[in-house]
C-alpha cells in the first residue's frame, strides 16, 4: 500500500498534496496496489472527499485539533505509526516547507530511504529508482532506494494533479500528539495571495524596473493573466519588494508553468531558483542579457513600453476567448 | 552552549555540471569547490555571532568527506570557529552522512547543531532533520532568525506562505537560510590562524546506506529562445496561448 501525506491548511487539502496524491495513485497502479491518504488535524468530510477525486482509495484521518499547528516531531510520529500499522511500502509527501521538515525525520525513524525532490514516477523495473533534481536544477540524479519502505518527497509542480474517478472511505485514528517542545509564538502569513511555491504562473521583476514606484507594471500584467509576483535578489535587498517574493538561489526556488522575467539579467544564482519553470519568457532591453539563453520566448525591448502593450494584448485575448 | 556547524564541500555555483563514466560520476576536472553557501553564510556566521555575543562557548565545524575536503574546511575555519572534525567518509547517501554527524554531536556534547537549508549539489534539505531524529531532538527547519538566552532559543522559520516565530530549549537542531546572518569575508588574520586550528580526522561508524545514486542525467537542451518583436506583444500572447499552452 502507498501512503500519501496530505497536508491541510485551514481545513483545506493543499494543492501540492493533491499532486502528491495523484503521484501516489499512479505509483500504486504501477505496482499493483492501492494509494491511501493521511490527513492530520481538523478537516471536514468535503475536504477529505477531495482526496478520493485524486485517486485515494481510503483516507486515514487523525482529527485531533492539536495537529492544526505544524510540528515536525508529532507529524513524523503519526505518519510512522500509521505506516507501520497499515503496512505501507511507499510513503509520498511533497517537498514543501512541511515536507522538508518531516521527510528526513521519517526516513531516520523508519530507516527508510528518502528521495527528496523527486520529479518523475519511480522506475520499478529493477528495484525502486526515482529521478530527482540536483545541482540546483542543472541536472537530475536517479536514486535507488534499498530499503523495504521507500519515501518519496515530490517537488511541487513536477507531476501535476490528475483527477480520477473515485470515492474514498474515511477511517478515523486517534494518535497522541508527540510534540517536540517548540512553542509557537506567532504566525505571520501573507493574506489573500497565492503562495509563490503554489503559483502556476509567475511574473517577476528585476532592477530593470528602476524602482518600486513602477511595480504596478508587473502587478497589472500578473493580474491580467492571474499570476503571482516575484522579484530578483537586488530588488528584495533594496527593499523595493518584500523578501518572501525573492526567487533565486538564496531566496525561494520555484517551478511554475510560466515564468515571465522582466528587467532581470539572469545571473546564474537567479537561474538556480527558476530554471525548473516549464516555460520561461524574458523581457529585457539588453539583447546580450544571459537570461535569453535560458528562455523559451523573449522580447528585446524597454519594459516600460512592452509591459503595458503586453498586458493589453492579454486582456484582449481573454476577452475574445 | 556548544555549537556544531555542519559544513559541506560543494561545486561553485557557477561551475559547469558534467558527468563522466556513462553518467555515473560528476566530472570534477576544472571545477572550483567552495563551502556550501548556506552552511557558510548563515549557519557558520550566526554561530560565530552567538559566540561573540557571549551566548555560545565553543563553535566546532564538522564535515563528512574525504581528505579532498580539508582545504574547504580550512576555508571555513578562516571565517571562524574553534576547531573542526572531518569524518573520513565519502557518501552521497544523506542518512549515512547524518548518522556520522549525530554520533559526533552526541560524543562531543554539542547543545546545538546548525546546518544550511540544503547543499547546492544534492539539494535534499535532509541532513538536519535526520540528525534531529537520530538524536531525538527538536528540529527547526528553514530558520531565518536565531537567538539564544540561557538555554532558551528563539527562532523564526519559514512556513508555507509566511513566517512563524517559536521558542524551544536546547539541545536542538536548526537548518539555516537567508535572513539569519550576513556573509563574512575572511581576513588575513583568519586565514593565517585557520592553518593551525585543530582539525581532527575520525574514522566513520559503520552505517548501511539507505539510498544510492545509480546515474546522473542532464536536462534536454533548450531549443533556443524564440524572439518576438517589441512592437508585437500580441504575437507573444498567441505563442503562450497556442504553442506553449500556458495561458
Amino acid at each position: 500500500m502507498i501512503l500519501v501525506f496530505a497536508d491541510q491548511s485551514e481545513g483545506q487539502i493543499k494543492k501540492q498534496s493533491l499532486e502528491a496524491m495523484s503521484y501516489g495513485a499512479a505509483t500504486a497502479a504501477q505496482m499493483g496496489t492501492t494509494a491511501e491518504a493521511v490527513v492530520l488535524g481538523t478537516a471536514d468530510a468535503a475536504a477529505l472527499a477531495v482526496l478520493g477525486n485524486y485517486g485515494a482509495a481510503k483516507v486515514h484521518h487523525v482529527p485531533a485539533a492539536s495537529y492544526d499547528n505544524f510540528d515536525a516531531s508529532a507529524y513524523t510520529n503519526a505518519l510512522a505509526n500509521l505506516a507501520k500499522e497499515l503496512g505501507a511500502t511507499v510513503i509520498v509527501l511533497s517537498q514543501t516547507t512541511s515536507g522538508k521538515a518531516i521527510g528526513p525525520r521519517l526516513s531516520a525513524r523508519l530507516k527508510a530511504g528518502l528521495v527528496a525532490g523527486a520529479v518523475a514516477l519511480p522506475d520499478t523495473t529493477n528495484g525502486f529508482v526515482v529521478k530527482k533534481s540536483v545541482f540546483s536544477g542543472k541536472a537530475f540524479a536517479h536514486v535507488k532506494v534499498n530499503t523495504d519502505i521507500k519515501i518519496v518527497s515530490l517537488n511541487p509542480n513536477a507531476y501535476g494533479k490528475i483527477p480520477a474517478d473515485g470515492a474514498a472511505t474515511v477511517a478515523i485514528h486517534d494518535i497522541p500528539f508527540a510534540g517536540s517542545g517548540i512553542t509557537v509564538k506567532s504566525v505571520n502569513k501573507v493574506k489573500g495571495t497565492v503562495p509563490l511555491s503554489e503559483a502556476e504562473l509567475v511574473v517577476s521583476g528585476g532592477r530593470g524596473l528602476k524602482g518600486p514606484e513602477n511595480w504596478h507594471l508587473i502587478e497589472n500584467l500578473a493580474e491580467a493573466i492571474g499570476a503571482a509576483t516575484a522579484c530578483s535578489r537586488p530588488v528584495a535587498d533594496a527593499h523595493w519588494r518584500p523578501h518572501h517574493e525573492h526567487v533565486g538561489q538564496t531566496g525561494g526556488a520555484i517551478a511554475p508553468n510560466l515564468y515571465i522575467a522582466v528587467g532581470i539579467s539572469g545571473a546564474i544564482q537567479h537561474l538556480a531558483g527558476v530554471n525548473r519553470s516549464k516555460t520561461i519568457v524574458v523581457i529585457n532591453k539588453d539583447a546580450e542579457a544571459p537570461f535569453f539563453k535560458a528562455a523559451d520566448y523573449g522580447i528585446v525591448g524597454d519594459a516600460f513600453e512592452v509591459l503595458p502593450k503586453l498586458t493589453d494584448a492579454i486582456k484582449q485575448m481573454k476577452a475574445g476567448a | 552552549m556548544k555549537i556544531l556547524v555542519c559544513i559541506s564541500k560543494t561545486p561553485d555555483t557557477t561551475a559547469k555540471i558534467e558527468f563522466t563514466d556513462n553518467g555515473t560520476k560528476f566530472n570534477e576536472a576544472g571545477v572550483q569547490f567552495i563551502v556550501n553557501p548556506y552552511d557558510e553564510w548563515y549557519a557558520l556566521v550566526r554561530a560565530l555571532e552567538l559566540k561573540e555575543a557571549g551566548k555560545a562557548s565553543h563553535v566546532s565545524l564538522i564535515t563528512v568527506a574525504g581528505a579532498d575536503a580539508d582545504p574547504i574546511i580550512r576555508k571555513a575555519l578562516a571565517i571562524g570557529g574553534d576547531d573542526a572534525i572531518r569524518v573520513n567518509l565519502n557518501s552521497s547517501d544523506p542518512y549515512s552522512v547524518a548518522s556520522q554527524i549525530a554520533k559526533a554531536a552526541a560524543d562531543g556534547n554539542y547543545d546545538l547543531v546548525l546546518t544550511g537549508k540544503e547543499t547546492i549539489d544534492y539539494n535534499g534539505s535532509s541532513i538536519g532533520g535526520m540528525v534531529a531524529e537520530l538524536l531525538n531532538r527538536p528540529y527547526v527547519s528553514l530558520a531565518t532568525a536565531l537567538d539564544a538566552e540561557g538555554g532558551k532559543l528563539s527562532v523564526n522559520r519559514e512556513i508555507e506562505g509566511g513566517e512563524e516565530a517559536g521558542e524551544l530549549s536546547i539541545p536542538a537542531v536548526i537548518s539555516c537560510q537567508k535572513g539569519m546572518a550576513e556573509q563574512r569575508i575572511p581576513n588575513m588574520k583568519g586565514i593565517m590562524g585557520a592553518r593551525t586550528k585543530p582539525l581532527q580526522v575520525i574514522e566513520p561508524e559503520s552505517s548501511t546506506p539507505l539510498t544510492e545514486i545509480v546515474r546522473f542525467e542532464m536536462p534536454p537542451a533548450k531549443a533556443g529562445v524564440k524572439l518576438v518583436s517589441a512592437d508585437d506583444p500580441a504575437e507573444l500572447v498567441r505563442l503562450l496561448h497556442q504553442e506553449a499552452k500556458v495561458i
